[in-house]
Protein backbone atom coordinates (compact mmCIF):
# COMPACT_ATOMS: atom_id res chain seq x y z
CA UNK A 1 0.00 0.00 0.00
CA UNK A 2 2.49 2.43 0.83
CA UNK A 3 4.57 2.12 -2.54
CA UNK A 4 1.13 3.16 -4.29
CA UNK A 5 2.48 6.39 -4.25
CA UNK A 6 5.50 5.95 -5.76
CA UNK A 7 4.12 2.87 -8.54
CA UNK A 8 1.78 5.75 -9.83
CA UNK A 9 5.00 8.51 -9.93
CA UNK A 10 7.10 5.74 -11.36
CA UNK A 11 4.27 5.00 -14.35
CA UNK A 12 3.81 8.63 -14.98
CA UNK A 13 8.25 9.37 -15.22
CA UNK A 14 10.61 8.58 -18.13
CA UNK A 15 12.96 5.81 -17.69
CA UNK A 16 15.90 5.95 -15.26
CA UNK A 17 18.08 3.57 -17.11
CA UNK A 18 19.53 4.55 -20.85
CA UNK A 19 19.08 1.97 -24.39
CA UNK A 20 22.81 1.89 -23.39
CA UNK A 21 24.75 1.46 -26.70
CA UNK A 22 22.99 4.00 -28.84
CA UNK A 23 22.46 6.60 -26.43
CA UNK A 24 25.47 7.20 -23.97
CA UNK A 25 26.10 9.22 -20.69
CA UNK A 26 27.52 12.19 -20.83
CA UNK A 27 31.34 11.50 -19.34
CA UNK A 28 32.07 14.36 -16.15
CA UNK A 29 34.95 16.89 -16.93
CA UNK A 30 36.80 15.06 -14.32
CA UNK A 31 36.83 11.48 -14.72
CA UNK A 32 39.25 9.37 -14.72
CA UNK A 33 39.74 6.77 -17.69
CA UNK A 34 42.04 5.48 -20.06
CA UNK A 35 45.80 6.12 -19.95
CA UNK A 36 47.46 7.65 -22.69
CA UNK A 37 50.79 9.48 -23.45
CA UNK A 38 52.40 11.98 -25.54
CA UNK A 39 55.13 10.35 -26.41
CA UNK A 40 56.93 12.98 -28.15
CA UNK A 41 57.05 14.63 -24.59
CA UNK A 42 58.14 11.81 -22.66
CA UNK A 43 61.63 11.82 -21.62
CA UNK A 44 61.57 8.32 -20.58
CA UNK A 45 62.25 9.13 -16.52
CA UNK A 46 60.51 5.84 -16.03
CA UNK A 47 58.89 8.00 -12.81
CA UNK A 48 55.29 6.44 -13.94
CA UNK A 49 56.82 2.95 -13.51
CA UNK A 50 58.40 3.77 -9.77
CA UNK A 51 54.80 5.52 -8.77
CA UNK A 52 52.33 2.74 -10.19
CA UNK A 53 50.65 0.85 -7.74
CA UNK A 54 49.88 -1.80 -9.75
CA UNK A 55 53.19 -2.07 -11.95
CA UNK A 56 51.62 -2.08 -15.17
CA UNK A 57 53.91 0.68 -16.96
CA UNK A 58 57.10 -0.62 -18.41
CA UNK A 59 59.61 2.28 -19.80
CA UNK A 60 63.07 0.99 -21.14
CA UNK A 61 65.32 3.97 -21.88
CA UNK A 62 67.62 2.08 -24.15
CA UNK A 63 65.01 0.99 -26.51
CA UNK A 64 62.81 4.04 -26.04
CA UNK A 65 59.69 2.72 -25.12
CA UNK A 66 56.78 2.68 -23.03
CA UNK A 67 54.78 0.15 -22.04
CA UNK A 68 51.34 0.12 -20.59
CA UNK A 69 49.23 -2.97 -19.44
CA UNK A 70 45.83 -1.59 -20.06
CA UNK A 71 44.05 -4.53 -18.04
CA UNK A 72 46.14 -4.05 -15.23
CA UNK A 73 45.81 -0.51 -14.79
CA UNK A 74 43.66 0.54 -12.27
CA UNK A 75 43.30 4.28 -13.19
CA UNK A 76 44.00 5.54 -9.95
CA UNK A 77 46.33 8.12 -11.98
CA UNK A 78 49.15 8.73 -9.67
CA UNK A 79 51.71 8.37 -13.01
CA UNK A 80 49.74 11.59 -14.63
CA UNK A 81 50.18 13.51 -11.03
CA UNK A 82 53.57 12.66 -10.76
CA UNK A 83 54.96 12.93 -14.54
CA UNK A 84 57.39 15.21 -14.67
CA UNK A 85 56.93 16.71 -18.01
CA UNK A 86 52.92 16.00 -17.67
CA UNK A 87 53.19 13.84 -20.75
CA UNK A 88 50.50 11.68 -19.26
CA UNK A 89 47.40 11.97 -19.74
CA UNK A 90 43.98 10.09 -18.92
CA UNK A 91 40.42 10.39 -21.47
CA UNK A 92 37.23 10.95 -19.52
CA UNK A 93 35.92 7.29 -20.40
CA UNK A 94 37.73 3.87 -19.24
CA UNK A 95 38.91 1.23 -21.88
CA UNK A 96 35.98 -0.44 -24.07
CA UNK A 97 35.64 -3.61 -23.96
CA UNK A 98 38.36 -6.36 -26.29
CA UNK A 99 38.05 -9.52 -27.67
CA UNK A 100 41.71 -10.16 -26.95
CA UNK A 101 44.13 -8.76 -24.39
CA UNK A 102 46.99 -6.92 -25.49
CA UNK A 103 49.89 -4.52 -24.29
CA UNK A 104 50.15 -1.21 -25.80
CA UNK A 105 53.23 0.03 -26.68
CA UNK A 106 54.87 3.12 -27.99
CA UNK A 107 58.08 3.60 -29.15
CA UNK A 108 59.74 7.08 -29.30
CA UNK A 109 61.02 8.39 -32.54
CA UNK A 110 63.83 9.80 -32.86
CA UNK A 111 62.95 12.49 -35.56
CA UNK A 112 60.35 15.57 -35.30
CA UNK A 113 58.03 13.01 -37.64
CA UNK A 114 57.68 11.08 -34.23
CA UNK A 115 54.18 9.38 -34.45
CA UNK A 116 53.08 7.22 -31.45
CA UNK A 117 52.93 3.89 -33.06
CA UNK A 118 50.27 1.43 -30.98
CA UNK A 119 50.54 -2.38 -31.38
CA UNK B 1 13.17 -35.20 14.12
CA UNK B 2 16.71 -35.75 14.04
CA UNK B 3 19.19 -33.11 12.96
CA UNK B 4 19.69 -31.93 9.99
CA UNK B 5 23.09 -30.48 8.96
CA UNK B 6 22.82 -27.89 5.82
CA UNK B 7 25.41 -26.08 4.30
CA UNK B 8 24.58 -22.49 3.80
CA UNK B 9 26.15 -20.91 0.79
CA UNK B 10 29.27 -20.10 -0.10
CA UNK B 11 27.24 -19.49 -3.18
CA UNK B 12 23.84 -18.55 -2.23
CA UNK B 13 21.12 -15.75 -4.10
CA UNK B 14 20.80 -13.49 -1.07
CA UNK B 15 24.39 -13.57 -0.58
CA UNK B 16 27.23 -11.33 -3.50
CA UNK B 17 30.15 -12.74 -1.59
CA UNK B 18 31.11 -16.13 -0.23
CA UNK B 19 30.62 -17.02 3.02
CA UNK B 20 29.33 -20.51 4.11
CA UNK B 21 27.80 -21.37 7.28
CA UNK B 22 27.06 -24.65 8.56
CA UNK B 23 23.56 -24.70 9.82
CA UNK B 24 22.78 -27.07 12.02
CA UNK B 25 18.56 -27.21 11.97
CA UNK B 26 15.81 -29.43 14.33
CA UNK B 27 12.31 -28.79 12.51
CA UNK B 28 13.66 -26.15 10.58
CA UNK B 29 14.94 -24.24 13.47
CA UNK B 30 18.48 -23.75 13.39
CA UNK B 31 20.35 -24.74 16.64
CA UNK B 32 24.15 -24.29 15.45
CA UNK B 33 25.79 -22.69 12.90
CA UNK B 34 29.60 -22.81 12.18
CA UNK B 35 31.14 -20.18 9.63
CA UNK B 36 34.01 -20.95 7.22
CA UNK B 37 35.55 -18.17 5.46
CA UNK B 38 38.48 -17.67 3.00
CA UNK B 39 36.78 -18.16 0.03
CA UNK B 40 38.30 -14.52 -1.46
CA UNK B 41 41.41 -14.48 1.03
CA UNK B 42 43.84 -12.45 -1.56
CA UNK B 43 46.58 -11.32 0.90
CA UNK B 44 46.72 -7.52 0.47
CA UNK B 45 48.44 -7.68 3.79
CA UNK B 46 51.21 -9.39 1.95
CA UNK B 47 51.74 -6.56 -0.50
CA UNK B 48 53.42 -4.08 1.85
CA UNK B 49 56.49 -6.44 2.04
CA UNK B 50 56.72 -5.19 -2.03
CA UNK B 51 55.05 -2.14 -2.79
CA UNK B 52 55.66 1.02 -1.13
CA UNK B 53 53.88 2.69 1.29
CA UNK B 54 52.60 5.25 -1.10
CA UNK B 55 51.74 2.46 -3.46
CA UNK B 56 49.84 0.83 -0.29
CA UNK B 57 47.06 3.46 -0.03
CA UNK B 58 45.65 2.46 -3.60
CA UNK B 59 46.08 -1.15 -2.41
CA UNK B 60 44.26 -0.99 0.52
CA UNK B 61 41.43 0.76 -1.15
CA UNK B 62 41.03 -2.79 -2.70
CA UNK B 63 39.85 -3.87 0.01
CA UNK B 64 36.76 -3.19 -0.03
CA UNK B 65 34.77 -1.68 -2.83
CA UNK B 66 32.17 0.17 -1.19
CA UNK B 67 33.99 1.73 1.77
CA UNK B 68 37.17 1.91 -0.52
CA UNK B 69 37.84 5.93 0.45
CA UNK B 70 37.45 5.19 4.24
CA UNK B 71 39.81 2.60 3.98
CA UNK B 72 42.72 4.45 2.24
CA UNK B 73 41.58 7.74 5.29
CA UNK B 74 42.21 5.10 8.09
CA UNK B 75 45.85 4.16 6.68
CA UNK B 76 46.58 7.53 5.89
CA UNK B 77 46.13 8.48 8.96
CA UNK B 78 48.08 6.15 10.30
CA UNK B 79 51.14 6.98 7.93
CA UNK B 80 50.71 10.66 9.02
CA UNK B 81 51.26 10.08 12.80
CA UNK B 82 53.83 8.01 12.16
CA UNK B 83 55.65 10.72 9.81
CA UNK B 84 54.32 13.56 12.64
CA UNK B 85 52.80 15.19 9.54
CA UNK B 86 49.66 17.89 10.13
CA UNK B 87 46.89 17.34 7.90
CA UNK B 88 45.69 21.06 6.39
CA UNK B 89 41.72 21.71 7.79
CA UNK B 90 40.44 22.22 3.96
CA UNK B 91 42.04 18.59 3.73
CA UNK B 92 40.08 17.18 6.43
CA UNK B 93 36.92 18.87 5.98
CA UNK B 94 36.86 17.08 1.88
CA UNK B 95 37.45 13.77 3.58
CA UNK B 96 34.42 13.96 5.82
CA UNK B 97 32.66 14.72 3.05
CA UNK B 98 33.81 11.89 0.94
CA UNK B 99 33.48 9.64 3.82
CA UNK B 100 30.08 10.62 4.16
CA UNK B 101 29.24 10.22 0.58
CA UNK B 102 30.77 6.83 1.54
CA UNK B 103 28.21 6.46 4.01
CA UNK B 104 24.93 7.29 1.81
CA UNK B 105 25.97 4.81 -0.69
CA UNK B 106 26.61 1.83 1.02
CA UNK B 107 23.42 2.29 2.97
CA UNK B 108 21.43 2.81 0.25
CA UNK B 109 22.66 -0.24 -1.41
CA UNK B 110 22.43 -2.10 1.73
CA UNK B 111 18.68 -1.34 2.04
CA UNK B 112 18.04 -2.62 -1.39
CA UNK B 113 20.11 -5.67 -0.80
CA UNK B 114 17.77 -6.30 1.91
CA UNK B 115 14.53 -5.44 0.33
CA UNK B 116 15.69 -7.89 -2.00
CA UNK B 117 16.66 -10.62 0.55
CA UNK B 118 13.10 -11.07 1.44
CA UNK B 119 11.83 -10.54 -2.00
CA UNK B 120 10.64 -7.04 -2.23
CA UNK B 121 12.16 -6.22 -5.83
CA UNK B 122 11.02 -3.27 -6.36
CA UNK B 123 12.04 -1.68 -3.82
CA UNK B 124 15.57 -2.77 -4.01
CA UNK B 125 14.96 -1.08 -7.89
CA UNK B 126 14.12 1.99 -5.95
CA UNK B 127 16.92 2.58 -3.58
CA UNK B 128 19.50 1.68 -6.08
CA UNK B 129 17.74 4.55 -8.86
CA UNK B 130 18.53 6.96 -5.91
CA UNK B 131 21.90 5.50 -5.13
CA UNK B 132 23.16 6.24 -8.43
CA UNK B 133 23.33 9.63 -7.87
CA UNK B 134 25.11 9.37 -5.11
CA UNK B 135 27.62 7.67 -7.37
CA UNK B 136 27.61 10.57 -10.00
CA UNK B 137 28.52 12.85 -6.69
CA UNK B 138 31.29 10.52 -5.99
CA UNK B 139 32.57 10.19 -10.11
CA UNK B 140 32.31 14.15 -10.67
CA UNK B 141 33.89 15.27 -7.24
CA UNK B 142 36.98 12.21 -7.63
CA UNK B 143 37.18 11.29 -10.78
CA UNK B 144 36.35 7.19 -10.08
CA UNK B 145 32.79 6.22 -9.23
CA UNK B 146 33.62 3.43 -6.46
CA UNK B 147 37.27 3.60 -5.66
CA UNK B 148 37.85 7.04 -5.33
CA UNK B 149 41.59 7.39 -5.24
CA UNK B 150 41.31 10.63 -3.36
CA UNK B 151 43.48 10.35 -0.46
CA UNK B 152 47.09 10.66 -0.48
CA UNK B 153 49.64 11.00 3.10
CA UNK B 154 49.41 14.49 3.95
CA UNK B 155 46.40 15.32 2.09
CA UNK B 156 43.93 14.73 -0.61
CA UNK B 157 43.97 14.76 -3.86
CA UNK B 158 41.65 16.66 -5.31
CA UNK B 159 39.76 20.10 -4.30
CA UNK B 160 35.73 20.25 -4.51
CA UNK B 161 34.78 23.84 -5.88
CA UNK B 162 32.42 25.90 -5.47
CA UNK B 163 30.04 25.15 -8.16
CA UNK B 164 30.27 21.19 -7.59
CA UNK B 165 29.48 22.30 -4.03
CA UNK B 166 26.36 23.31 -5.01
CA UNK B 167 25.07 20.89 -7.26
CA UNK B 168 26.08 18.55 -4.45
CA UNK B 169 23.88 20.11 -1.96
CA UNK B 170 21.42 20.19 -4.64
CA UNK B 171 21.86 16.40 -5.68
CA UNK B 172 21.55 15.71 -1.36
CA UNK B 173 18.25 17.43 -1.05
CA UNK B 174 16.93 15.46 -4.04
CA UNK B 175 18.25 12.30 -2.35
CA UNK B 176 17.11 13.08 1.06
CA UNK B 177 13.47 13.87 -0.63
CA UNK B 178 12.99 10.55 -2.54
CA UNK B 179 14.67 8.37 0.77
CA UNK B 180 12.03 10.18 2.64
CA UNK B 181 9.04 8.74 0.25
CA UNK B 182 9.92 5.40 0.61
CA UNK B 183 10.36 5.40 4.73
CA UNK B 184 7.27 3.83 5.21
CA UNK B 185 7.20 1.09 2.74
CA UNK B 186 10.57 -0.01 4.40
CA UNK B 187 9.70 0.60 7.94
CA UNK B 188 6.00 0.60 8.07
CA UNK B 189 4.71 -1.98 5.62
CA UNK B 190 3.23 -4.81 7.18
CA UNK B 191 5.20 -7.35 5.20
CA UNK B 192 8.42 -6.11 5.98
CA UNK B 193 7.34 -5.81 9.50
CA UNK B 194 6.51 -9.26 10.01
CA UNK B 195 10.31 -10.44 8.08
CA UNK B 196 12.32 -8.12 10.93
CA UNK B 197 10.43 -7.17 14.00
CA UNK B 198 11.62 -9.56 16.70
CA UNK B 199 13.56 -11.27 14.28
CA UNK B 200 17.95 -11.89 15.32
CA UNK B 201 17.53 -10.27 18.47
CA UNK B 202 21.31 -9.38 20.07
CA UNK B 203 21.09 -7.79 23.78
CA UNK B 204 23.50 -4.85 24.88
CA UNK B 205 25.17 -7.39 26.84
CA UNK B 206 25.79 -9.90 24.30
CA UNK B 207 26.53 -6.95 21.54
CA UNK B 208 28.96 -5.64 23.97
CA UNK B 209 30.29 -8.73 24.85
CA UNK B 210 30.74 -10.09 21.27
CA UNK B 211 32.37 -7.03 20.60
CA UNK B 212 29.86 -6.36 17.57
CA UNK B 213 30.68 -3.20 15.43
CA UNK B 214 28.65 -0.17 13.96
CA UNK B 215 24.81 -0.01 13.22
CA UNK B 216 24.93 -4.29 14.49
CA UNK B 217 26.16 -2.51 17.47
CA UNK B 218 24.41 0.90 17.92
CA UNK B 219 20.79 -1.38 17.22
CA UNK B 220 21.57 -2.91 20.06
CA UNK B 221 21.49 0.45 22.42
CA UNK B 222 25.06 1.26 22.79
CA UNK B 223 25.97 4.62 21.35
CA UNK B 224 29.46 4.25 19.94
CA UNK B 225 30.71 5.85 16.56
CA UNK B 226 33.98 5.45 16.14
CA UNK B 227 33.10 8.92 14.62
CA UNK B 228 33.11 10.35 18.14
CA UNK B 229 36.98 10.15 18.01
CA UNK B 230 37.11 13.53 15.87
CA UNK B 231 39.22 12.33 13.05
CA UNK B 232 39.57 13.95 10.09
CA UNK B 233 36.90 16.88 10.97
CA UNK B 234 33.77 14.85 12.93
CA UNK B 235 35.34 16.82 16.05
CA UNK B 236 34.56 19.95 14.63
CA UNK B 237 30.79 18.60 13.13
CA UNK B 238 27.47 18.18 15.40
CA UNK B 239 26.12 15.06 15.20
CA UNK B 240 24.98 12.10 17.67
CA UNK B 241 25.14 8.44 17.35
CA UNK B 242 21.97 6.80 15.88
CA UNK B 243 20.87 4.58 18.43
CA UNK B 244 17.91 1.80 18.72
CA UNK B 245 17.50 -0.20 21.67
CA UNK B 246 15.56 -3.65 20.10
CA UNK B 247 18.73 -4.70 18.52
CA UNK B 248 16.57 -6.98 16.28
CA UNK B 249 16.51 -6.50 12.39
CA UNK B 250 13.77 -4.10 12.35
CA UNK B 251 16.23 -1.58 14.30
CA UNK B 252 19.25 -2.90 12.41
CA UNK B 253 17.22 -1.58 9.10
CA UNK B 254 16.09 2.10 11.57
CA UNK B 255 19.38 2.79 12.49
CA UNK B 256 21.01 2.39 8.70
CA UNK B 257 17.68 4.56 7.68
CA UNK B 258 18.30 7.07 9.54
CA UNK B 259 22.05 7.42 9.27
CA UNK B 260 21.81 8.21 5.35
CA UNK B 261 20.17 11.44 7.27
CA UNK B 262 22.51 11.93 9.32
CA UNK B 263 25.24 11.47 6.63
CA UNK B 264 23.80 14.23 4.64
CA UNK B 265 23.32 16.69 7.44
CA UNK B 266 27.59 16.20 8.57
CA UNK B 267 28.11 17.03 4.54
CA UNK B 268 25.91 19.72 4.65
CA UNK B 269 27.56 21.03 7.84
CA UNK B 270 30.93 20.31 6.51
CA UNK B 271 30.23 21.94 3.50
CA UNK B 272 29.15 25.10 5.21
CA UNK B 273 32.61 25.42 7.47
CA UNK B 274 34.78 24.21 4.74
CA UNK B 275 37.59 26.76 5.32
CA UNK B 276 40.01 27.47 2.60
CA UNK B 277 43.80 26.77 2.07
CA UNK B 278 46.01 24.48 0.96
CA UNK B 279 45.11 20.36 0.07
CA UNK B 280 47.95 18.79 1.15
CA UNK B 281 51.76 18.96 3.06
CA UNK B 282 54.82 17.12 1.57
CA UNK B 283 55.64 14.49 3.43
CA UNK B 284 59.32 14.17 4.94
CA UNK B 285 60.78 10.90 6.08
CA UNK B 286 59.96 7.53 6.44
CA UNK B 287 57.24 5.88 8.56
CA UNK B 288 59.01 4.78 11.96
CA UNK B 289 57.30 3.26 14.81
CA UNK B 290 53.72 1.55 15.13
CA UNK B 291 50.65 2.99 15.05
CA UNK B 292 46.64 1.85 15.25
CA UNK B 293 44.42 4.20 13.56
CA UNK B 294 40.37 3.90 13.43
CA UNK B 295 38.02 5.02 11.34
CA UNK B 296 33.67 4.35 11.29
CA UNK B 297 33.33 2.68 8.45
CA UNK B 298 29.54 2.37 7.31
CA UNK B 299 29.65 -1.16 8.79
CA UNK B 300 31.40 -0.09 11.93
CA UNK B 301 34.63 0.32 13.37
CA UNK B 302 37.69 -0.39 11.14
CA UNK B 303 41.12 -0.80 12.53
CA UNK B 304 44.39 -0.56 11.03
CA UNK B 305 47.42 -1.93 12.60
CA UNK B 306 51.01 -0.50 10.79
CA UNK B 307 54.22 -0.79 11.51
CA UNK B 308 57.57 0.71 9.69
CA UNK B 309 60.90 0.04 10.02
CA UNK B 310 62.12 3.65 8.91
CA UNK B 311 62.21 2.21 5.19
CA UNK B 312 60.43 2.74 1.79
CA UNK B 313 58.45 -0.70 2.90
CA UNK B 314 55.97 -1.56 5.88
CA UNK B 315 56.96 -4.17 7.81
CA UNK B 316 53.33 -4.85 8.63
CA UNK B 317 50.11 -3.95 7.64
CA UNK B 318 46.92 -5.46 9.46
CA UNK B 319 43.34 -5.02 8.81
CA UNK B 320 40.75 -4.83 11.66
CA UNK B 321 37.27 -4.70 9.63
CA UNK B 322 33.36 -4.27 10.95
CA UNK B 323 32.49 -7.58 8.94
CA UNK B 324 35.08 -9.70 10.90
CA UNK B 325 33.98 -8.08 14.21
CA UNK B 326 30.00 -8.50 13.75
CA UNK B 327 30.58 -12.38 12.81
CA UNK B 328 30.59 -13.82 16.20
CA UNK B 329 27.08 -11.61 16.93
CA UNK B 330 25.49 -13.45 13.94
CA UNK B 331 26.33 -16.96 15.34
CA UNK B 332 25.10 -15.71 18.45
CA UNK B 333 22.05 -14.28 17.14
CA UNK B 334 21.06 -17.57 14.63
CA UNK B 335 20.62 -20.34 16.97
CA UNK B 336 16.38 -20.91 17.67
CA UNK B 337 15.74 -18.69 14.35
CA UNK B 338 13.52 -20.21 11.83
CA UNK B 339 15.94 -21.44 8.44
CA UNK B 340 13.78 -19.27 6.47
CA UNK B 341 14.75 -16.30 8.44
CA UNK B 342 19.01 -16.85 7.87
CA UNK B 343 18.90 -14.63 4.66
CA UNK B 344 17.82 -11.57 6.14
CA UNK B 345 19.59 -12.33 9.34
CA UNK B 346 22.79 -12.69 7.77
CA UNK B 347 22.16 -9.56 5.76
CA UNK B 348 21.55 -7.29 8.92
CA UNK B 349 25.03 -7.60 9.61
CA UNK B 350 25.54 -6.22 6.25
CA UNK B 351 28.47 -8.83 5.11
CA UNK B 352 31.27 -7.87 3.81
CA UNK B 353 33.66 -10.89 2.81
CA UNK B 354 35.99 -9.30 0.37
CA UNK B 355 36.60 -6.71 3.64
CA UNK B 356 36.88 -10.06 6.44
CA UNK B 357 39.42 -12.01 3.94
CA UNK B 358 41.28 -9.41 2.37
Amino acid sequence: MFMTKTILKNLLTKYATRLYPFQKRETFAHSRGELKIDMEKCILCGVCQMRCPSQCIKVDKQAKTWEVDPFSCVYCGVCVEACPVKCLYQEKLYRAAVAEKDMVMHVQQPKETAEPAAT
Amino acid sequence: MAKTVLPFGPQHPVLPEPLHLTLTIEDEIVKEAIPKLGYVHRGLEKLAEIRDHNQMIYIVERVCGICSCLHALCYCQGIESLMGLEVPSRAKYLRTIWSEMHRIHSHLLWLGLFADAFGFESLFMQFWRIRERVMDLQEETAGNRVILSVNQVGGVRRDISAESAQWILDTLKTVEKETLQLKSTILDDYTVKLRTVGKGVLTKEKAYELGAAGPTLRASGIAQDMRQTGYAAYSELDFAPVVETDGDCYARTTVRFNEIFQAIDLIRQAFSKLPEGELAVKPKGLPTGEVVSRVEQPRGECLYYIRGAGKKFLERVRIRTPTFANIPPLLDMLPGCDLADVPVLILTIDPCISCTER
